[in-house]
């Protein structure tokens, strides 16, 4: 068994913006749930322990909580290497400067579109453009490495070269154009998200001329949607095999979409050890290696490439969390993505946000 | 030439795997045994010759053959972003 290299911290379900696409399940635990200053810091020590290097702190939006200084400063003590992912529009000069103060590393800043208003209207937040560009300033100003982290989808692909304009002109040594993983939030949304063929070839043309235009200045990572594939993603690595995540609330996850997946009972923080839940859970020890799986998987070459794909998504698309990722052409059901992006043409969504 | 870490890049015992990692934003990798006696010595406050000299003496090596060696990994280094001259 591997011992995990990151940890997810979703600190909160908390944020001032409604994206359509959020990677936070559709039961958002409210503030009153959430773990204490204490035993996130505890959380922090028994992952660095265990093996993880780096703490992603998310959500939500980490920086709704009061006590995001002392939760960043608690896990630069357990020795993590840290990094912020934030939508920004809260950040000021002050906490900035605490956060520094604090050992964070690395801020990692979602930008919803490139044209202003196309920000507003699928971030659900008047203003939000303007208090992005001036966060992206004050971390470039504190000296630390900015990432810019740009989800994409059919109603915003056009201004890609915007995007990546954006991220240059902002001063990002990384930018993420990740398009939209359908689970979740997402999946409700898929009919005014996925992306046509035609769009999906385009952008990548756009990244792979941008990548060797800008290589001297900007690194892009470029995650591609399942729904124009014919191999699955190695979802988070393999399951329980690099990563970690925990919940608001502190369930300790495979991967930030698992507790989509009805029937695994997921372990709590605050009634087990990070290393028991990783070790001996069943939710964790449900699908990790190769032992698990069915064929096609089981007799494939790639089963220990990609791992089957992603459970959750094998869930959501069949209703068994242990077929073959639909998004292998070897997959019975592979048929499924083609007809769900022939009906994809409404431009509706719903946004995220507490019922 | 003074090589320094970037800000956000640094080096890190990974006591779990009794190993050296370079951490970087999203990124991590592993150097070989020649990169981490390299980095080991990155400091902000020695230059290249000086980094030559530390490792010539403690390899008992000729100069030449080190400074050869050191250069090459030192421009890789840049290249991969672990370090800037």
């Amino acid at each position: 068994m591997n011992a995990p290299l990151a940890l997810l911290a979703e600190l909160t379900h908390r944020c001032p913006l409604r994206c359509p696409y959020c990677s936070n399940p559709v039961e958002l635990t409210r503030a009153s749930g959430e773990l204490t200053t204490q035993e996130w810091a505890r959380v922090f020590r028994e992952a660095a322990a265990l093996g993880c290097l780096q703490v992603h702190l998310s959500g939500g939006e980490p920086t709704v909580r009061r006590d995001i200084v002392e939760i960043t400063q608690a896990a630069h003590h357990a020795g993590l290497y840290t990094n912020l992912i934030t939508a920004g529009v809260l950040l000021d000069a002050a906490l900035m400067a605490r956060l520094v103060d604090a050992g964070l590393d690395h801020v990692q800043l979602s930008v919803q579109d490139a044209d202003p208003a196309g920000a507003e209207r699928i971030g659900g937040m008047k203003g939000a453009p303007a208090r992005k560009e001036m966060a992206a300033r004050l971390v470039t100003e504190a000296g630390l490495p900015l990432t810019l982290n740009a989800v994409v989808h059919r109603q915003n692909l056009h201004n890609l070269p915007l995007l990546i304009e954006t991220a240059l002109h902002w001063g990002a040594g990384r930018l993420e154009v990740a398009h939209v993983q359908y689970y979740g939030w997402a999946l409700m949304n898929r009919d005014a998200l996925l992306p046509t063929r035609e769009q999906l070839d385009a952008a990548t043309r756009i990244v792979d001329a941008a990548r060797e235009a800008h290589q001297d200045r900007l690194l892009i990572d470029y995650v591609v949607p399942d729904y124009h594939a014919a191999r699955p993603k190695s979802c988070m690595g393999g399951w329980g095999n690099r990563f970690l995540g925990v919940s608001p609330a502190g369930r300790v996850l495979p991967c930030h979409a698992a507790e989509s997946i009805t029937g695994l009972d997921f372990p709590n923080v605050r009634d087990t050890s990070l290393r028991a839940a990783w070790e001996d859970s069943d939710a964790f020890n449900r699908f990790r290696g190769t032992a698990w799986m069915p064929e096609p998987c089981r007799g494939c070459d790639r089963k220990e490439k990609d791992w089957g794909g992603c459970r959750c998504q094998a869930f959501a698309l069949t209703g068994d969390a242990a077929a073959t990722d639909p998004a292998c052409a070897l997959s019975p059901q592979h048929g499924l993505l083609a007809a769900a992006v022939a009906q994809a043409v409404s431009p509706d969504f719903r946004y995220r946000g507490f019922d | 030439m003074i090589p320094r870490f970037p800000r956000g890049v640094r080096l890190h015992h990974d006591q779990a795997r009794e190993r050296w990692v370079v951490m970087a934003p999203e990124r991590m990798f592993v150097p070989d045994e020649t990169a981490l006696e390299v980095l080991r010595l990155v400091d902000g406050a020695r230059d290249l010759e000086d980094i030559i000299d530390a490792l010539a003496a403690k390899f008992d090596a000729p100069r030449e053959v080190i400074a050869t060696d050191v250069r090459a990994m030192v421009d890789d280094l840049v290249a991969r972003g672990a370090i800037t001259p």
